[in-house]
């Protein structure tokens, strides 16, 4: 059982992509060897900033040989079928036998393949993988045609076993495979061989390079905290950065420096962005003081002076970069402490999108919205407006312009200097939660207020412009909105009509549009002639009732349309976007039940994701009262708990086959069953049961709806269950006896009313 | 950081390289002698990078970037600056190696420094090009950007250049130890007469600062935006035979134009007369232009083969 061990070596591989390129490697190599038929043990891949390697063990040493027969035309058939039959299995007819069949003799042949050596296909497999592989981007170099991240300088490609190792004769674009590598590119840069992946690993390790990724993270992690150990210090976890940093290193040495007094002041969050971004740095805090006071450099290289030179230029670098850092902090808190306004004023120029305005006008619908919303949150409306109005200043800061990472943490420590609340001070920084789906959901009711609003401005806002999110494109994010919503409603047991607040929230934007663009055309019609014209004209072109409001603006002006006062120009103007409005008006209704579609699909997503089957979430949102999501959610999950008892799955059916019948029966005689079901008609002991069970549940169910209490509610409609069972297995609905027929119907009806109290059990599967 | 190997001077960093570059084969070109934002718009690599003929050059491009004026106070940032840019096409396959032994010729030893390559993909919306590649890291510090070209004025370059941007004053500054670039010996800091780089260019930066951000006559630089543009257009759309009956298509003065709008776009920007939505179109212009360049000079160049 041979072993295979391949190594790609390159210019240097972007860290972000070796983890997925590992995967790749391993996949297209495994599966192709598969599926020419070799089997394989295990087999594990590794990446270097400089080579991606991949070992295969247990490699069987020959695909199979394998044997298929095939059946061909009768003895007795034209030549010229069999010599049709010859050239597709390439044989000849001496190859053939002729065998007794259903139909009579027939011919039939034996195809064999050999089985190939695995070398062969190993050659042919990775051909394929280098030409294919799905780089995230890639490039041609020097005069050649092959496409590889960065330029790939040499292949390794050995296949091993007791007896020895060979290379796999393979050639790709001139680079012909061989046993050889290097390693790191200053320390050991001479080429070696090799002979199997144990010799690999360890020749590469005498040469300055690991391997293993994860090797290096743990190497990196174990030196860094011990250099911060040494101080008193302890290092700022940082996953991502310790994949990125292990990604851009061969030989890992760790590297600790301190911050200069001069900076210490600076936020943390400012120094950790700062080096991390700019320089690559670890963070090392000092518990004592809860600062951030050092950092941990990762180079790539041991040097005779033990890393004094590099640390000593990195050092330099960080200074540099501190003292813009620095310059922007303290630029910003002098605008903060005079109140932002040059900051508002600022976002006024800053487009959010061009048809939704600028920052500033968006700033200025939250704002409205979050007041609205205020008291359903129980948060305090001048509060709400005032947090909305601040939460997003900083977007304007000299900070968040450098590191857009820092928008809302700057927003909170300038809104503070400002000598805003905390309360305030929290929505800047908070108001985008929750992004991710495991992200902490805000609960201080002013930001749950200003968080709802500025999801719920998102959402209408890119509706009316129709930039909804299809298949998988979702540029603004607006599924993660709706999450969003659907979050902070949910996790914070918040009711509130959700269609409410969304026409609210269309009321506020098209109220904006209207007062910017008659201001904007009542400019225009002063100035230009031709546009008032065609202005008045449009106007013209409209119903009566505009035509006569029109004629009385500019009656004044005896048989002229000219405008000449400022008072006329913005009468016209109003007419001509007050038309606009009421369209728009119109239209909202649509575009909000479309909206809430959208945010139900997504609740139904949330939901799912909590164990509750879509069905179900159907079954409820079909009810009344479904744009209340704590409700929605409350109802599923008390008819969920139902629907997995046996009692639950069996009411399920008799309310549907009652719907049915019922349904069946209306549409035959054209009348609607839903009154006047009487017990003294009732003919049997199980109908009697079915009456009196009724008259106990009704009004449990619907006090239970009333007071919210969805699993009493549940408890009460499962208590039909046996009662309902009983009816259907003795009673005939639909008898000759028309007067027990109707009333049977009109029982039935209150069986299915009972239902509706809870959910549209019809849509309810199984 | 001091040893006998260390240039002394800023113009010495740059004698070094080009004696460097010029030992490794390379045509040492002269600056070109248009305003431009970067060494990539010399002719020399933005045209040659394009058709299948070998190609080899280095050379200093002075690089103005308006924006980045700060009146000489600034420790580092220059409204006018110094690149030097080495194109070589086909890209060698060890030019990795030749450019590590640019930075030893310069004093700085990849067996006591940290130089690392690090992912930086170029890209140029104004000229249509980029390329994948890396900038090169010394101890923590960005010291040069590493390319491959793919793509000129939507072109596919082929065969590939390989493209190293040293940008000077920080390289020198770090190689010399100065904390501030008008600070940096410019010449022999023991000739007769000492220069720092502030001698040479501090009270400069204050006068194009001054005008770059309050002075410029905008009416003017739109004025002149419209009429390179609508030259650069003229002559691409020239018959390519003249009076005499020669065929001489004009790529590079064509050129010069698109060189010329993208220049007084920048200086335009750096008056703030530029809205965020009308910027994307003044690009798409230039980017236009180039492309046009771009494509003359492809047909030229393969009726020349």
């Amino acid at each position: 059982m041979p072993d295979l061990l391949i190594e790609l070596f390159s210019e240097e591989i972007p860290a972000r992509m070796q983890a997925r390129a590992r995967q790749d490697l391993k996949r297209l190599v495994t599966d192709g060897l598969v599926g020419a038929g070799l089997t394989y043990a295990s087999a594990g891949a590794f990446s270097t900033p400089r080579r991606l390697v991949l070992t295969v063990e247990g490699l069987t040493a020959n695909s199979p040989t394998t044997r298929e027969e095939r059946k061909g035309p009768r003895t007795d058939a034209p030549d010229a079928a069999l010599e049709g039959f010859l050239r597709s299995t390439g044989l000849t007819r001496d190859q053939l036998t002729a065998r007794d069949d259903k139909k009579g003799q027939v011919w039939f042949a034996v195809i064999e393949r050999a089985g190939r050596p695995a070398s062969d296909i190993v050659a042919e497999v990775l051909d394929s993988t280098i030409r294919n592989f799905p780089w995230p981007r890639s490039m041609r170099w020097g005069a050649g045609t092959l496409r590889w991240v960065r330029p790939l300088h040499s292949i390794l490609c050995l296949l091993s076993d007791e007896a020895g190792s060979t290379v796999v004769p393979l050639t790709v674009e001139g680079i012909a495979a061989g046993n050889t590598t290097r390693g790191h590119r200053f320390l050991s840069p001479d080429a070696f061989t090799v002979t199997g992946f144990d010799d690999y690993a360890a020749k590469l390790r005498r040469a300055h390079v690991i391997l293993d990724s994860h090797e290096r993270e743990d190497a990196i992690r174990q030196a860094a905290g011990n250099l911060a150990f040494a101080r008193g210090w302890e290092i700022v976890a940082d996953d991502a950065l310790l994949a990125e940093v292990a990604g851009l290193v061969e030989w890992p040495v760790p590297l600790m420096g301190v911050i200069e007094q001069r900076f210490l002041d600076l936020p943390p969050e400012v120094l950790q962005t700062s080096m991390k971004e700019h320089q690559k740095f670890f963070s090392a805090r000092n518990p004592k003081t809860g600062r951030i006071e050092g950092f941990v450099t990762v180079a790539n290289i041991e040097t005779p002076d033990d890393g004094a030179t590099i640390l000593a230029g990195n050092q330099r670098v960080l200074a540099a970069r501190l003292s813009d850092a620095a310059f922007f902090w303290q630029n910003d808190l002098r605008e903060a402490k005079a109140g932002m306004q040059a900051w508002a004023e600022g976002l006024k120029s800053v487009t959010f999108h061009n048809k939704l305005g600028s920052q500033a006008d968006r700033i200025e619908r939250i704002a409205a919205l979050a007041r609205e919303i205020a008291p359903l949150v129980g948060a305090d409306p001048d509060q709400a407006e005032q947090a909305a109005r601040l939460a997003k200043l900083d977007l304007r800061s000299a900070m968040v312009g450098e590191f857009p990472e820092l928008q809302g943490t700057m927003g909170r420590y300038y809104a503070l200097a400002a000598g805003e609340a905390d309360a305030v001070a929290d929505a800047a920084r908070d108001h985008y939660s929750p992004l991710g789906p495991s992200d902490d959901v805000p609960t201080a009711p002013v930001l749950v207020a200003v968080a709802l609003a500025d999801k719920i401005d998102t959402l209408t806002g890119f509706w009316a412009i129709d930039e909804k999110p299809t298949g998988s494109k979702d540029p603004f994010a607006l599924r993660r909105a709706a999450l969003g919503v659907i979050r902070l409603a949910l996790e914070n047991n918040t009711r509130f009509t959700l269609r409410d607040i969304l026409f609210e929230a269309r009321g506020i934007s098209i109220g904006q549009e209207y007062k910017s663009g008659v201001k904007e055309l009542t400019q225009k019609l002063l100035k230009d002639y031709e546009a008032a014209e065609a202005t008045i004209a449009e106007l013209n072109a409209l119903d009566e009732g505009e035509v006569w409001h029109l004629n009385q603006i500019l009656e004044k002006q005896e048989n002229t349309t000219r405008i000449v006062s400022i008072e006329q120009a913005r009468q016209v103007a109003e007419a001509y976007f007050g038309r606009f409005s009421f369209v728009e008006n119109q239209a909202s209704r649509l575009l909000i039940d479309d909206l809430l579609s959208f945010l139900h699909d997504r609740l139904k997503v949330y939901l799912r994701d909590q164990g509750i089957r879509h069905d179900i979430i159907d079954a409820v949102l079909a009810q009344p009262g479904n744009d209340d999501l704590v409700l929605v959610a409350r109802r599923a999950t008390a008819l969920n708990a139902m629907l997995q008892t046996d009692d639950g799955k069996n009411l399920t059916q008799g309310l549907k086959r009652a719907g049915n019948i019922l349904a069946q029966a209306e549409e035959k005689d054209g009348v609607e069953y839903s009154f006047g079901a009487d017990a003294k008609f009732a003919e049997t002991e199980q109908e009697r049961a079915l009456f009196a069970a009724l008259e106990t549940a009704e009004p449990a169910i619907k006090q239970a709806i009333a007071t919210e209490d969805f699993p009493a509610a549940m408890t009460a409609i499962a208590h039909l269950r046996a009662p309902i069972d009983a009816f259907f297995d003795t009673v005939q609905v639909n008898t000759d006896h028309q007067i027990v027929r109707r009333n049977r119907l009109n029982l039935l009806h209150r069986i299915r009313a009972a239902g509706r109290q809870i959910a549209d059990f019809t849509k309810v599967e199984g | 950081m001091t040893s006998p190997n260390r240039p002394r001077s800023f113009q010495e960093v740059i004698l070094r390289l080009q004696s460097y570059w010029a030992a490794q084969g390379c045509a040492i070109l002269q600056p070109y002698d248009m305003e431009v934002g970067a060494g990539t718009f010399h002719p020399a690599t933005t045209l040659r990078a394009l058709g299948g003929r070998a190609w080899a050059a280095a050379y200093v491009q002075p690089s103005r970037r308006p924006t980045d004026g700060r009146y000489g106070e600034n420790p580092n940032r220059l409204q006018h600056y110094y690149q030097y840019q080495v194109i070589i096409k086909p890209s060698p396959p060890g030019l990795q190696d030749l450019y590590l032994g640019s930075l030893r010729a310069i004093g700085l030893d990849p067996m006591v420094h940290d130089v690392r390559f690090v992912e930086d993909d170029w890209e140029s919306p104004t000229l249509g090009a980029w390329g994948l590649g890396w900038e090169v890291w010394c101890d923590g510090m960005e010291v040069s950007q590493f390319t491959y070209f793919q793509q000129v004025g939507g072109h596919d370059c082929r065969p590939v250049s390989g493209e190293l941007t040293y940008g000077l004053e920080r390289l020198a500054m770090y190689v010399l130890g100065v904390e501030h670039v008008m600070d940096m010996p410019f010449n022999d800091p023991d000739a007769a007469i000492p220069l720092t780089y502030g001698d040479v260019f501090r009270q400069t930066e204050r006068e194009y600062s001054r005008w770059n951000f309050d002075q410029a006559d905008t009416q003017m630089l739109f004025d002149h935006f419209k009429d390179a543009e609508a030259e650069c257009a003229r002559i691409l759309a020239a018959d390519p035979v003249d009076g005499a009956g020669r065929t001489i298509p004009m790529a590079h003065p064509a050129y010069d134009q698109a060189i010329k709008a993208s220049h007084i776009f920048n200086l335009l920007d750096a008056r703030g007369v530029i809205s965020v939505t009308e910027r994307q179109a003044y690009i798409g212009r230039v980017r236009a232009l180039a492309k046009g360049c771009a494509d003359l000079f492809v047909t030229t160049e393969e009726a020349r083969t």
